[in-house]
């Protein structure tokens, strides 16, 4: 059995608990060990790297450091943005040495070097393989239709993150097609859903987030499939106040693409938390998977 | 557009800055645009963000640190992959608005960077992210009060918001790595 460290991060403990839900559900079924990072704290997150490099790194390093003392090389982190902001942290310390030393002086510990840091989706094709993931497949995906968006954080910058195509990436739509969907193609697989503006300056994420809805009904998908609660919140959470905007109706169910992968495995939509998604999913997935 | 520039030295000391917070060297900027042409935020900034990089270079460190640009970009990142000079704009950005918060020339119309303060105020104070108190108290400090308040009884209604607050038992910790931070930055 594999084992990792578990950092979940503010989001998936708040807004995106279904997402901490079905990760956790999917991992023991394909037979991941988690073990959440004792005492971690917020990564910083945008906040903190529009305010102070040094904070923006020691942060992340802190969590790193605590994951490297639980004795694990590995740690997997949901939210895009926490997972981008631990990658970075870790390159920027090992590749500056005057950074190395300042972080050292923050924390009074070395900054940790060693621990891999890693995303869930990662985990599943990298190291599960999908192969070994359409085998486990109990309930196909039956033809739907769906939308993979990966957001901004997930796959740039592409010197630190070192997976899947920034433009163009694949690896949900991969996903997806094992798992018996149909993996649509689409223009906006990367374009910003407005992000952390999502209280600050929400009409930009109305009109961002907007235009990503547009284009997957466009593109004919019955659901958008994500791997960042920021996304998830800003396109169902605020899908209906961008609805009443353009006027128009969208009623696209956006999902973690754990949930997707849950449902496929066997577990059912009240397993997997299902219930807390705004733009309800049940008829969908009813209809298409004979879901309960 | 009429303006005058700035001495070479200033001009060279305002680059200095900006390499020395994020490492960017801002004078390979030749002005392509593609940077403009890719930003999906481009249609709500003053200036575009190719015209920001100009002005940086030309030393107009009042017009860069007064525009709406800096605090309107999203950080996605886009103009990073795509510049051919390999500059990667978003860190370039982060560094003028973490120059502009030094100066304190934050512009009182600004909402993002008091978002910035509030959120690092909540970690401050519980190593994690209050999210109530964030909405709550960015409505009052942007003078929004009633903002998003009807999307309150479906969040907590599905579990997506709480009423305690998350907290992680070395909150402390934190407070004193901040400290610690800005007694390092002031030096």
């Amino acid at each position: 059995m594999m084992k990792v460290a578990y950092y979940p991060g503010c989001s998936l403990h708040s807004t995106a608990r279904e997402y901490d839900i079905s990760f956790q559900l999917v991992c023991r079924k394909l037979g991941i060990e988690l073990q959440e990072i004792p005492h971690w704290v917020c990564c910083g997150s945008s906040p903190a790297h529009v305010t102070s490099h040094l904070l923006s790194i020691a942060l992340p390093c802190k969590n790193l450091i605590l994951a490297e003392e639980m004795g694990l090389d590995t740690v997997v982190a949901p939210c895009a943005a926490c997972f981008n902001r631990l990658k970075i942290a870790k390159q920027e310390v090992a590749e500056d040495s005057k950074l190395k030393k300042e972080v050292q002086e923050v924390l009074g510990k070395p900054s940790a070097g060693k621990i891999e840091v890693k995303h869930p989706l990662q985990v599943i094709i990298e190291d599960v393989g999908l192969k070994k993931v359409e085998e486990m497949t109990r309930r196909k995906l039956q033809g739907l239709r769906v939308a993979s968006y990966y957001g901004c954080l997930l796959v740039r910058p592409p010197s630190v993150i070192n997976f899947d195509d920034p433009e163009d990436p694949q690896s949900m739509d991969n996903l997806v097609s094992a798992l018996g969907g149909e993996a649509l193609p689409w223009a906006f697989k990367t374009e910003c859903c407005g992000a952390s503006f999502s209280l600050s300056e929400t009409d930009i994420v109305f009109e961002l987030s907007g235009e990503i809805l547009n284009e997957a009904l466009e593109a004919g998908a019955e659901c958008i499939l994500v791997a960042c609660p920021l996304c998830q919140s800003n396109l169902d959470l605020r899908q209906k106040g961008i609805e009443k905007r353009r006027g128009k109706k969208f009623n696209l169910p956006i999902l973690y693409f754990t949930e997707l992968l849950g449902l496929a495995l066997g577990m059912s939509m009240r397993q997997l938390g299902l219930s807390r998604h705004i733009v309800n999913p049940s008829k969908l997935l009813e209809r298409k998977l004979a879901v309960t | 557009m009429k303006c005058s520039i700035a001495s070479d030295k200033f001009r060279r000391k305002f680059a200095e800055q900006i390499e020395e917070i994020c490492g960017e060297r801002i004078s390979l900027c030749y002005q392509c645009g593609k940077c403009s042409a890719g930003c999906p935020v481009a249609y709500a900034m003053d200036y575009l963000p190719s015209q920001i990089t100009r002005f940086a270079q030309l030393g107009l460190i009042d017009k860069v640190m007064k525009s709406s640009t800096i605090w309107i970009c999203a950080s996605c990142q886009t103009c990073s992959v795509r510049c051919p000079r390999g500059i990667d704009l978003a860190k370039v950005m982060d560094a003028l608005r973490i120059l502009a918060k030094r100066k304190g020339i934050v512009p009182k119309e600004q909402i993002a960077p008091l978002f910035d303060g509030i959120f690092l105020g909540s970690i401050e104070k519980y190593g994690r992210l209050n999210e109530l108190s964030l909405i709550t108290k960015l409505n009052m400090a942007s003078g929004r009060p009633f903002k998003d308040v009807s999307l309150l009884p479906i969040m907590l209604k599905k579990g997506k918001i709480k009423l305690k607050p998350q907290k992680s038992n070395p909150g402390k910790e934190v407070r004193y790595l901040m400290r610690k931070v800005e007694k390092l930055e002031s030096k």
